[in-house]
């Protein structure tokens, strides 16, 4: 496990982290790039897949398009977005990783909408609310774990997929590790293991506080349904 | 002083020429040209996209069925390959690398089958445990051990959760191989780089993204038909 020595031993350097490119610097633009990819993120998908479960339609097209971007290579769209009249900078980038934000929060967002008990639905339309206010004070509302889970997905998604960013020079942690590529691997070496160990920690934190985000959101009695839910299968067999 | 170091801004050196002749998005040209490349690149991606699925297949399937016979071990398994899949693809590669060398293919065949092995046990589970509880009963009864249960009745029932797993993870590898091209084992993604930074050569970049999005359709729908062609009872029910 040398190697991985060599790579705390890097991470232990303080200039590794304060110098113009170092680790501070990447950190930085790597959630910057992974906060405004979220955030178009949601204000695409979120008010489409709450629009479309609402309206109860769309189902195939939703499953569709979710598995349609799963064969896109991100690199593909990293690449050539920039070619386009977007123009080369942080924008591509963005955008790129935006696309791969929609589908968890669109399809999460369809789903929690559409698994409201109909009961539940057709009881409210008989107390006299309206389709706008069955969807702000009763859909909505049980709608909120489903669509924090959505986000978690597409937070860990997105930040995973930043590092790449660094294949068209867009910043983010990725570029500690192109960098160590660029060294070779007898010199760079301890900087490549550094950046991955840095990655794979943000990773894990982030799915871990979005984790603790969906617990938050998640009323108590929905919590117990939920887990008994998924516990359900499981207990069958 | 030099006229150079006075520049604003460092700017590509040779920029982007709009939509001019001079870079079109495709060229016939350019893939007769280079015919013999992309082939190669196309087998290399097939060939470890088929590896990888496979190996993936041959260490996930036993472990689903750990998990399926023994419960407690249900939740360490599904949350390992769960972190498993959590690590970025380009880490799990900077920290593999060193270890197994930086231009060495197997570096990203590993990497692949980390990523697959979640798909496929989380699919192979769901499939085995939706297998009812009477038809197991009957199995047994019918003087099946443990593994004759398994072997022929509970797998092939499990069937259409484990073709789902392969489709998925299918698709996801193909997209995945790319990112090998940090490397230079990236197959298509080789020529998406590759053409990136060959002056932005456009033609380059959109022949590898086709081939890659048309080598995923196609495999997934191979998958669809050899799912079909297992489960026969499955298509007789539907008509």
């Amino acid at each position: 496990m040398s190697y991985f020595h060599d790579g705390l031993i890097w991470l232990n350097d303080p200039l590794n982290w304060t110098n113009p490119g170092g680790l501070f610097d990447r950190l930085q633009e790597h959630l910057v790039i992974t906060f405004w990819a979220v955030l178009i993120g949601c204000v695409v998908g979120l008010p489409l897949g709450i629009w479309l479960g609402h309206r109860g339609r769309g189902g195939g097209t939703v499953i569709t398009v979710a598995n349609l971007t799963r064969a896109i290579p991100t690199l593909a769209l990293l690449t050539i977005l920039p070619l386009t009249p977007i123009g080369f900078g942080k924008l591509p980038v963005i955008l790129a990783l935006a696309v791969f934000a929609v589908p968890p929060l669109l399809a999460n967002a369809y789903t929690g909408l559409r698994s409201v008990d109909p009961e539940t639905k057709e009881a409210a339309t008989g107390m006299g609310l309206s389709g706008g206010q069955l969807l702000r004070r009763v859909e909505l509302p049980l709608a909120v774990p489903y669509i924090a889970s959505g986000l978690r997905t597409a937070v860990v998604q997105v930040v995973a997929t930043a590092t790449l960013a660094t294949f068209v020079n867009g910043g983010g942690l990725g570029q500690i590790i192109t960098a160590g590529f660029g060294l070779g691997i007898s010199r760079g070496g301890a900087q490549i293991v550094a950046g991955g160990i840095v990655v794979v920690l943000l990773a894990l934190l982030a799915e871990a506080l979005f984790a603790g985000v969906e617990r938050l959101v998640t009323p108590r009695p929905l919590r117990s349904v939920r887990r008994r839910r998924a516990a359900r299968p499981a207990t069958t067999g | 002083m030099s006229f150079l170091s006075r520049a604003p801004a460092p700017l590509p050196l040779a920029a982007p020429a709009g939509d001019g002749p001079g870079n079109p998005w495709f060229s016939w040209q350019y893939v007769q040209d280079n015919a013999e490349t992309i082939v190669s690149k196309l087998g290399f991606h097939i060939g470890i996209t088929l590896e990888t699925v496979v190996i993936a297949l041959l260490v996930a399937v036993p472990l689903a069925v750990l998990a399926y016979w023994i419960r407690p071990l249900t939740g360490p398994i599904l949350a390992l390959s769960g972190v498993l899949y959590t690590i970025p693809s380009l880490a799990l590669l900077a920290l593999l690398a060193p270890l197994l060398g930086a231009t060495n293919r197997a570096t990203v065949l590993i990497a692949l089958v980390l990523y697959a092995l979640l798909l496929l046990i989380r699919n192979a589970l769901t499939g085995l445990t939706q297998v009812p509880a009477d038809v197991k009963d009957a199995a047994s009864g019918m003087g099946y051990g443990r593994f004759g249960r398994l072997w022929h009745v509970e797998l092939p029932l499990a069937l259409p959760g484990i073709v789902t797993g392969l489709r998925l993870a299918t698709v996801s590898t193909v997209a995945l191989v790319t990112i090998g091209a940090i490397i230079g084992q990236g197959g298509l993604g080789d020529l998406i780089m590759g053409g990136f930074w060959n002056n932005f050569y456009r033609a380059e970049i959109l022949t590898g993204t086709v081939l890659c999005v048309g080598l995923a359709l196609v495999l997934d729908l191979a998958l669809v038909g050899l799912g079909r062609l297992l489960t026969p009872w499955s298509r007789r029910r539907l008509s």
